[in-house]
């Protein structure tokens, strides 16, 4: 009963959610790690370290769906489980492959009860599925951010596979949010900016807020629609999931397919000019007022209380 | 060239879902329904096409039950050319349907296939990306721009770290973000056109494919309730309590 988890990793560096990937699975049996991509040594060497993986195995990939995901195809044959992170990349392959496998997926996993046996969200996460797949093989996207990291501390083998895919798409360019802030799916705090930032100049308020507590920055598709944050920063049933220790919320009124991004949120806080905005109703602590003077004195105000990160 | 829009019809998402109290799944009757936003952006990139002279014919096709009807007259009306009702009965999962799907490319070619990238019911996100395998076609999913550039497109995707283009052959699959487009209201004539635009109904019986879930649903239960909070008087007290969670959390 075997694993095979395949990383993500980003200019140059493994994710933070393989590390939790790799520790959702770890009693599903021995965990070999993937690293697909070009020059991905440095990576490799972060993920053997990572507890419970026994082997590394690096292949050269053209990061390309159609291409990656015959990479994966080669490998299946020896796995019982395939593995990723619902990311981005994670969601775009692994479906791919299963079909291929003639295998239906289990995706978005929020929790293993055991080797065949996992519960799922739908509806935007105001339902929760309880499956069982009984199938000969299992296909398997997980949800990092209701994960704990695995611990590090190994040192497992890297074994580098001889590979060569010719994929018809192909990857002609990559425009990034540049951005020094934590990575959004697995940080601890998290500040969020609404449509009522009024522009992108002013969604720079929600900015020096995260940078202040060390944040991630997190944003409404409406936000997102109007221009004043990158896609990237959607958090929602379409855009990211969420779930740090504390998220701070601001001019956002908490439609449906937003909370769906941070319901594993442990602490939530509310600015909001309306009292019976949703997202108020549902946060621990709330505070009702225009957001362009209180987040100028709330910064004011943690710097009184020695709040540095 | 000619485009095939798949199409789904689920509760309308402005619907707040409940969880039937025994347990076996969402309460569905009696429920608006409409098609998966997702769909509505693909059917309008395709009748965009269309208007900037690449779309020869665009055929929609929806799995589901007869009344799966109203969500392809809705396409049909917003520009498509012809609908096609695989009828079941059925909740199929997603890899039935695509299997499906694989047969109506086989028999249709169309050149492109266009497709939300996920179904707001089952959240799945699977469908383009297993149609995609099972045509052996390269594939370009959450797509937030559609270029033609001679026999191949250019589409920028949206991923986790911003935005990429793919440069995808034809004939291919893409799956439609929301930023893709603002999907058209059909104007009453076109809904009324709509009606004598062919429609064909076919069995999905019809098709000789094995339809029957490979996973069990053992419950659906509905999530933790969070309860409400405190309200606090002044940005003094809210930096208070974040400087309490902050030091918490220093302190694990
Ligand atoms: C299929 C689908 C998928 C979607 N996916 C997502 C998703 O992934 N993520 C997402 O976020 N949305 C998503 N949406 C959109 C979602 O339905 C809402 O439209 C969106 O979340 C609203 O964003 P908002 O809270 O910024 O704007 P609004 O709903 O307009 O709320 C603005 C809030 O700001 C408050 N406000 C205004 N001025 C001030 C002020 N000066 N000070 C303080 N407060 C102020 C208002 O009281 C209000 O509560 C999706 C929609 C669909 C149909
Ligand atoms: N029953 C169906 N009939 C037609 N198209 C479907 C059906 N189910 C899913 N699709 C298509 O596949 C996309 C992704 O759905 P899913 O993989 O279920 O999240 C949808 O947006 C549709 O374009």
């Amino acid at each position: 009963m075997s694993v095979l988890v395949i990383a993500d990793h980003d200019l140059g560096v493994l994710s933070p959610a393989t590390a939790r990937v790799v520790h959702a699975v770890s009693e599903l049996g021995p965990i070999d790690l993937l690293v697909l991509g070009h020059g991905t040594t440095d990576i490799a060497t972060e993920a053997a370290k990572l507890a419970g993986v026994t082997k590394v195995l690096v292949a050269d990939s053209p990061n390309t769906a159609d291409g990656d995901s015959l990479v994966i195809e080669r490998f299946a044959n020896g796995y019982s489980y395939i593995v990723q992170s619902a990311g981005s990349v994670g969601k775009d392959r692994l479906p791919r492959v299963a079909a291929k496998l003639d295998i239906m997926p289990v995706t978005d996993i929020v929790e293993v009860l055991g080797p065949t046996r996992f519960i799922r969200p739908i509806y935007a996460g105001n339902a929760l599925q309880t499956v069982t797949d009984n199938q000969a093989k299992h296909v398997l996207t997980i949800r990092a951010s209701a994960f704990r990291a695995a611990a590090t501390g190994n040192n497992a083998p890297i074994e580098t596979i001889e590979n060569a895919v010719v994929s018809a798409a192909k990857l002609i360019a990559q425009h990034r949010t540049e951005s020094d802030t934590p990575d959004l799916a697995t940080a601890q705090i998290v500040v969020g900016g609404g449509v009522a930032l009024g522009s992108a100049n002013k969604f720079q308020l929600i900015e020096q807020l995260a940078k202040k507590l060390g944040a991630a920055i997190g944003a409404t598709r409406a936000a997102v629609d109007a221009g004043y944050a990158p896609n990237d920063w959607q958090v929602g049933q379409t855009g990211k999931i969420i779930a740090p220790d504390l998220y701070i919320a601001i001019g956002i009124s908490g439609a449906l397919q937003h909370l769906a991004g941070i319901q594993g949120a442990k602490k939530i806080v509310a600015i909001n000019s309306d009292s019976e905005a949703p997202l108020v109703k549902l946060a621990d602590v709330a505070l009702i007022g225009d957001l362009f003077e209180i987040i100028p004195q709330l910064l004011t105000e943690l710097d009184k209380a020695g709040v540095k990160r | 060239m000619k485009i095939l829009v798949a199409i789904k019809r689920v509760v309308d998402h402005n619907v707040r879902i409940r969880v039937r109290p025994d347990g076996t799944g969402v309460e569905t009757s009696g429920v608006r329904m409409s098609m998966n936003p997702f769909c509505k952006h693909a059917v309008e990139a395709a009748v965009q096409l269309g208007e900037a002279g690449h779309g020869d014919e665009i055929v929609v096709v929806s799995i589901g039950p007869k009344v799966a009807n109203d969500v392809i007259l809705t396409a049909l009306a917003m520009g498509a050319h012809r609908g096609i009702l695989i009828e079941t009965d059925a909740e199929l999962e997603t890899l039935a349907i695509a299997k499906l799907l694989a047969k109506v490319v086989a028999e249709e070619n169309p050149d492109l296939v266009l497709l939300g990238k996920q179904a707001v019911d089952d959240d799945s996100n699977h469908v383009g990306q297993m149609l995609a395998a099972l045509t052996d076609r390269p594939q370009a999913t959450f797509a937030s721009a559609i270029t033609v550039n001679g026999a191949a497109l250019d589409v920028t995707r949206e991923v986790d770290t911003g935005t990429e283009v793919v440069s995808l052959p034809l004939p291919a699959i893409v799956t439609a973000d929301l930023r893709l487009n603002t999907p058209r209201n059909a104007a009453l004539p076109m809904v009324m056109k709509a009606r004598s635009k062919p429609l064909a109904v076919r069995p999905a019986a019809e098709f000789g494919i094995d339809l029957a879930s490979r996973l069990v649903v053992e419950k659906v239960s509905p999530p933790a309730e969070r309860v409400a909070g405190k309200t606090v008087g002044s940005a003094g007290e809210l930096a208070a309590y974040i400087a309490g969670e902050v030091s918490q959390m220093e302190a694990l």
